[in-house]
């Protein structure tokens, strides 16, 4: 198969960035999506030019590492997975394919394809956890969970932590990913003791690195490799409401 | 001029080794924690947990990671589960029965204390996971669910679907998240580590490469814990994530630590086949598949026709032929062995003929499409994005893979090395798992070590250390640095022609083929003939565009790609010098006369220890062996047919 890329290159952070074409010849549509870059970048380099910049580790959708727009949509058409589960076969042979970072404006651009996404870590500290000290923890089957909220635990804590949900959104916000957490923790007992002060200060890291509101266009949702509903981000605003309520109340 | 190998494991009887030590270690008060500070290099199951543990208990940690963030460690890509004793299932579980399976699993090559230490701490972090939140499978009355597992009669594996790997490193990288939020560890993302730094004969810091900036910088510490992973991308293809690799470790070889049972690795039966040659990496299948699917090949060579046009009298379902006990469940390096011998017969299948059919058309036909749904759909749906075949109309493909490393540098009891003061847990170190993991065990280990072993053998070392971290000034440090950097420089001025990840595939291929499932003397010799030339090529012949001070992914390649051709040798000389077969490492000229591994309890009862004496085979590393005794269990072989 044969395809026409444009990428985006950009030297770094500061620098001025555009899209640039190359082109991806006799390609086998049992390539992924990044083995063709691979391939692309094998040609630049023996022809002495400067390979794309992207990042991927796990390649099989469970890391978050990779970060690619492409064609408009994060990690690509094949949903629901990340860009790094993208086959060739999924392209028309001679297809133009548009290839760009994740965009948000929290998520700082390091170079060409790759980018920061240390404000999702920032989020994740501002109480995302439970404060369980090692050692400290009571025999694992003192406390019944029921199955149903145990599943959906599991359903919200699937994240991978790509951003895909940011960069997809309008707004660029960062609901879904911080609903995921939010929800998991509050949907269990061991997270409860600290559920009200976990929502207000995560809610609050979220809009200090600067991520948008979601105005319910649910693209985060369609683009989600962990298949995160969007029903989480409705979860989200009950326990912050509840939770500056109680604040108020000095509950 | 290292002597005997101490691994200082504690008197007295395997039962209360542990405990013992606990009650007399050497404590370090919290006013002297908060004067103390340790250096993490790794944030997976054990860096993570033991960066978080460390910082709970006062010290200040600087953690590492070469990800963009703590949570993308390999641990993640896990899919299976955690073993632990917790007898939950009422089913005769207890800790001397985890600790047996461990060792027997590992076909006799792990050390006997250590072992039991890993069994009785298992079942503390499953109570630790649980108050962190990580959502395991529960039964509908609530209670923790648990499966089986290869390897063993009871059920004891603890899971969160098939993302079990995921689930426990986000619970450790939250807890680590805490910690930084209080600010006890200081987090370096996107930053590697390039070597260690040696004062007066002790770990006292490393030195790293800003991913971002390309800056290196020197970090001094009382203390290093490596948790680095495994270095199974020596063989370029692995399930391994791209980015994992044996520079940390390797680089704490050539400064002194030794480096153990380096050939020790695991290829794992279910993988999804190698379908061309710009393949990057291999993927898993879930081993529990084999609980419903049948492996077969054509009994003919050549074997042309479809899957479905080959009658079933002319199918060879070897697993079952061979081990009618054990049938498709038998262990991984068995049923691995088998695979590659029918392909090497001519009857593999698929592109290459490297490939084995994995069918699943009698337990469709017993339980219906739905009920396989319901229990591998998710798997089913990776395959076919994967190979675009629909596995409920025809049969999968399967063929081994690496996937995980069980050598790694050697510790003793205290999880340090011989260099005072460098610590290794988690994959990194060679400890638990002999010359075979058995499944669910890896992340028990990983968790283990950070969350209950580290944090009580760490301060029997910085007790003795309060006061004596060295300034960076030290010359030590500026030597360690000025090396890096005369490193880097160096790689960059070859500008030759060939790609980084041509060499990587090359060096792959050639240890795939001598010293990958199946090995011998007249193989592994000319691995080691072909290596050095390989080596001296890649040192005249490497291409690395742009320069050293920036981003650029070629350059960091290029160091790990460097470190594992000097490390194939030692995996090829350690494959040589253990001359017998044991777990997964199996040498041809030894196996019964059914073909099954032939071990030699009497020369190759030992850890293998290597001591780094120059590059390869001008100066051949020098072999130190701690031999394994074995108390309280019987040394046998292991049977499954």
């Amino acid at each position: 198969m044969n395809f026409k890329l444009r990428v985006w290159r950009q030297e770094a952070s500061e620098a001025k960035g555009r899209l640039v074409n190359y082109y991806a010849t006799d390609v086998s549509p049992h390539t992924s999506f990044l083995e063709m870059l691979d391939i692309v970048n094998e040609r630049l380099v023996e022809k002495g030019e400067d390979p794309i910049a992207f990042e991927s580790d796990c390649r099989e959708g469970i890391c978050g590492t990779c970060s690619l727009t492409i064609n408009g949509e994060a990690h690509g058409p094949d949903h629901p997975g990340a860009a790094c589960q993208l086959y060739m076969r999924r392209f028309k042979d001679g297809a133009t394919i548009t290839v760009e970072p994740f965009r948000a404006r929290p998520f700082r651009l390091v170079r060409d394809l790759v980018v920061s996404r240390s404000a999702l870590d920032r989020i994740v500290q501002a109480g995302g956890f439970v404060s369980a000290r090692s050692g400290s923890a009571p025999e694992a089957n003192s406390i019944p969970v029921p199955k149903h909220d145990a599943d959906l635990a599991m359903e919200a804590a699937a994240c991978i932590g790509c951003g895909a949900c940011a960069a997809a959104c309008p707004n660029a916000s960062a609901m879904l990913f911080t609903s995921a957490k939010v929800s998991h923790l509050a949907l269990l007992p061991q997270g409860n003791a600290e559920r009200t002060a976990r929502v207000l200060r995560m809610v609050g890291q979220m809009d200090a690195e600067g991520f948008g509101n979601c105005t319910n266009t649910y693209e985060c949702e369609a683009v989600c490799p962990a298949e995160i509903s969007a029903s989480f981000i409705a979860k989200l605003n009950r326990e912050y409401a509840l939770a500056t309520l109680r604040k108020k109340s000095g509950m | 001029m290292i002597g005997e190998l101490e691994a200082k494991v504690p008197a007295g009887p395997l039962e209360t080794k542990w405990s013992g030590y606990k009650d007399h270690a050497r404590l370090v008060s919290p006013a002297n924690r908060r004067k103390l500070e340790v250096i993490v290099v790794g944030s997976g199951l054990a860096g993570g947990s033991a960066a978080a543990t460390l910082g709970e208990q006062g010290y200040h940690v600087k953690c590492f990671c070469f990800q963009d963030s703590p949570r993308r460690a390999h641990s993640i890509a896990a899919q299976g589960g955690i073993n632990a004793a917790k007898n939950y299932q009422n089913d005769g579980d207890s800790v001397f029965r985890l600790f047996y399976d461990t060792i027997k699993g590992g076909d006799f090559r792990s050390r006997e204390a250590n072992v039991y230490r890993l069994a009785e701490v298992s079942n503390l972090i499953i109570d630790q996971c649980v108050e962190q939140g990580v959502p395991f499978a529960r039964e509908y009355g609530g209670l923790l669910a648990n499966r089986s597992f290869g390897g063993a009669q009871v059920s004891r594996t603890f899971y969160a679907r098939g993302q079990t790997g995921q689930q426990l490193l986000l619970g450790a990288y939250q807890s680590l998240c805490r910690q930084i939020d209080v600010g006890t560890v200081k987090m370096y993302s996107r930053t590697e580590m390039l070597d260690v730094v040696l004062v007066e004969g002790h770990a006292k810091g490393i030195i790293t490469r800003d991913l971002t900036s390309g800056e290196i910088e020197v970090h001094a510490a009382d203390a290093v814990v490596l948790a680095t992973g495994g270095y199974g991308n020596v063989f370029y293809l692995s399930t391994n994530a791209r980015g994992s690799n044996v520079t940390a470790t390797y680089r704490a070889y050539k400064k002194g630590a030794l480096f153990g049972n380096p050939c020790f690795t695991q290829i794992h039966p279910t993988c999804i086949p190698v379908s061309g040659q710009h393949q990057s990496k291999l993927t898993l299948m879930s081993e529990s598949l084999r609980n419903d699917g049948r492996v077969w090949v054509p009994k003919t060579k050549g074997e042309q026709r479809s899957p479905a046009a080959i009658p079933e009298a002319e199918r060879d379902y070897y697993l079952e032929r061979k081990y009618p006990s054990y049938g498709n469940l038998a262990p991984r390096d068995i049923s691995s062995r088998s695979a590659k011998e029918a392909c090497d017969e001519g009857r593999g299948v698929g592109p290459g003929g490297r490939g084995v059919y994995l069918d699943f058309a009698d337990a469709i036909a017993r339980l219906g499409e739905p009920t396989i749904r319901e229990r591998y759909g998710n798997l089913f749906d990776i395959y076919e994005k994967i190979t675009g075949e629909d596995a409920y109309q025809q049969p999968m493909r399967i063929y081994p893979a690496v996937h995980y490393t069980m050598g790694g540098l050697w510790v003793d009891y205290n999880l340090m090395s011989n260099v005072p003061g460098l610590h290794v847990i988690g994959e990194a170190n060679f400890s638990d798992h002999g010359a075979n993991r058995l499944g669910a065990s890896a992340l028990m280990q990983g968790l283990a070590d950070g969350y209950f072993v580290l944090p009580y053998t760490l301060p029997t070392y910085l007790a003795g250390q309060i006061g004596k971290r060295p300034s960076i000034d030290h010359p030590a440090f500026r030597e360690a640095e000025t090396d890096v950097r005369a490193r880097i420089a160096k790689m960059i001025e070859v500008n030759g022609t060939r790609t980084v990840d041509s060499f990587h595939r090359e060096l792959g291929l050639l240890m795939w083929d001598r010293c990958g499932m199946a090995r011998n003397t007249a193989g592994l010799r000319e691995a080691l003939g072909r290596i050095p030339a390989l080596r001296e090529e890649f040192w005249r012949n490497v291409r690395i565009p742009g320069h050293g001070a920036e981003y650029n992914q070629s350059l960091e390649r290029a160091g790990r790609v460097a470190d594992y051709l000097e490390f194939a040798e030692l995996m090829c000389i350690d494959a040589l010098e253990r001359d017998e077969s044991c777990g997964g490492h199996f040498r041809e000229e030894h196996q019964t006369p059914e073909g099954e591994a032939l071990r030699n309890d009497e020369k190759f009862a030992a850890v293998f220890a290597w001591e780094f004496q120059g590059n390869g085979t001008i100066e051949p590393p020098r072999l130190h062996r701690e031999p394994l005794h074995f108390e309280s269990v019987e040394l046998t072989q292991r049977s499954y047919k």
